[in-house]
């Protein structure tokens, strides 16, 4: 028998979950490995989120799932727009989605294609994609490396360009694997490798453990509570 | 860590780089086209054919000597049409015994071998100043609007964009191994030469694998980026006047290479 977690009440601002709304999410992978069991959370325009738990405990299936690359039983609405495969191009543009490995994420030979492959994509004009590829290299500070080759990057540069490609599609919420402060004040919903970051630039905190969200709530009174931080294998930063 | 064995582009400003990739590219392939076409002996054009390398190289601002010192790469593929020179009947030249066989060699046979050797010798040339004044992706580019199919150009470009990622992963596992091969004091390191071949199997299998879990990523990478089958691409190239005047003198060349060849 799973062992199941209440989910733990932290004193958080409602919220009615107008960028993002997860309904009892439940997904096991073809090799029967269970992954989510029964998530549902709400996201708020200017939300900043950090999801937090050890490892396997299901935060990458979760944010797969966001934009339907991964398909599960429950309910995921955003913006309001109900997740389905007809709608899914719809979906993709307003889920920015940064994977882990820049080398993943960048798989266009110049840095310029990489960042208007999402813009492209969306069926925007060309005059339209070139601004967007300017802003967004822009926001992340590296407008010089426009022409620049993706294999002669550095790990850190690959990374800001890697957000750079999703921010260029405009979404309405960012997903992330890796934290990055001074972004636009949209819904983020981030993986920190740590909880010391959590606690510097997330102001809420979910922790997930086991496909299950054990606690949600404001970072700096999650962050306090040794007992739950232990049980599921966190440090106290 | 990264590997740029495979990057065979120079960086210059040169009037050649600046130069559209399509007309780069169309003017190669119809040199190299015109070179096999050159009847053998053709020694004024195949001198010709050679002066259109060094033109193009003293306009690359490479050195006329690049091309020259990178082109014996090609010597030992030439050596293939070795046969033609005993094959081709003619006045024998030289006769030689190998094992148990009489070899003569014709001078028709020879001068085939020759012309052959040449032909192939200036070819490659004028495609190593191609890929050393043109970036790849403006290649890829090129190859596109000269109607190449959408799947060969993104083969190309996926292939091109994860050479240097896959072997920066084979560096990563040969010092992985490196580091633990360890002996002993007084020990010999590493087992018979079977345990070593399994070892540099598992290397093998190991980088399948994790190349193909990361062709998975780079697919979802690209579904969450809203891609559906279709790849589209901004092509940033204009074709100017000056591109125009290139393409023209290149073909004026040719085509006076191959009356010069022909009568």
């Amino acid at each position: 028998m799973p062992i199941t977690h209440a989910t733990e009440k932290f004193n958080y601002p409602e919220c009615d979950g107008d960028v993002l709304q997860v309904r009892g999410l439940h997904f096991s992978y073809p090799d029967g490995h269970i992954a989510l069991r029964g998530i549902s959370l709400n996201l708020c325009s200017g939300d900043k989120v950090a999801l937090v738990g050890p490892n396997g405990a299901g935060k990458s299936t979760l944010m797969l799932h966001l934009n339907g690359i991964l398909e599960g039983r429950g309910e995921i609405d955003l913006g309001g727009l109900r997740l389905s495969r007809d709608n899914l191009p719809m979906i993709r543009s307003m889920v920015g989605l940064v994977f882990q490995n820049p080398d993943d994420q960048l798989f266009s030979p110049t840095v310029f294609e990489d960042v208007a492959f999402g813009p492209l994509h969306m069926g925007l004009s060309e005059s339209e994609v070139r601004v967007r590829v300017d802003s967004a290299l822009e926001a992340v500070r590296m407008i010089s490396y426009k022409d620049r080759l993706s294999h002669h990057l550095s790990v850190g540069e690959k990374k800001r360009i890697a957000i750079a490609t999703v921010l260029s599609m405009n979404p309405s919420i960012l997903v992330l694997d890796e934290p990055s402060a001074g972004l636009d004040p949209r819904a983020m919903l981030v993986s920190p490798h740590d909880t010391r970051l959590a606690q510097e630039l997330f102001p809420r905190t979910i922790v997930m453990d086991d496909g299950n969200i054990v606690a949600d709530g404001l970072t700096m009174e999650i962050l306090k509570d040794e007992e739950l931080l232990t049980a599921h294998g966190l440090e106290k930063p | 860590m990264h590997s740029d064995a495979f990057d065979r582009y120079h960086h210059h400003d040169s009037a050649l780089h600046r130069l559209d990739p399509r007309i780069k590219v169309v003017v190669a392939i119809a040199f190299i086209i015109s070179n096999a076409l050159l009847p053998d002996g053709a020694w004024m054009a195949f001198g010709l054919a050679w002066l259109f390398v060094l033109l193009a190289s003293a306009l690359s601002d490479l050195g006329l000597g690049y091309t020259f010192r990178r082109s014996f790469i090609v010597l030992p593929f030439a050596l293939v049409a070795v046969t033609v020179l005993f094959s081709i009947p003619g006045k024998p030249v030289s006769q030689f015994h190998f094992m148990m066989w009489d070899f003569t060699v014709t001078d028709a046979g020879l001068l085939r071998f020759v012309s052959i050797v040449i032909r192939s010798w200036i070819s490659v040339q004028i495609a190593i100043l191609l890929v050393a004044v043109t970036r790849f992706p403006d290649l890829i580019h090129a190859f596109e609007h000269l109607r190449v199919p959408a799947i060969l150009t993104t083969i190309i470009a996926f292939l091109y964009r994860y050479l240097f990622v896959l072997s920066d992963e084979v560096i990563r596992l040969l010092r992985a191994r490196q580091s633990r091969s360890a002996a002993a004091a007084g020990q010999r390191s590493g087992g018979g030469v079977l345990w070593r071949a399994r070892v540099s199997g598992n290397m093998a299998g190991q980088l399948f694998l994790r190349s193909y879990e990361r062709s998975d990523r780079i697919y979802n990478a690209m579904l969450a980026r809203g891609y559906a089958g279709q790849l589209l691409t901004l092509n940033p190239h204009e074709l100017h006047g000056r591109d125009w005047a290139y393409a023209v003198a290149a073909f004026l060349f040719i085509l006076a290479m191959q009356f010069v060849g022909r009568f």
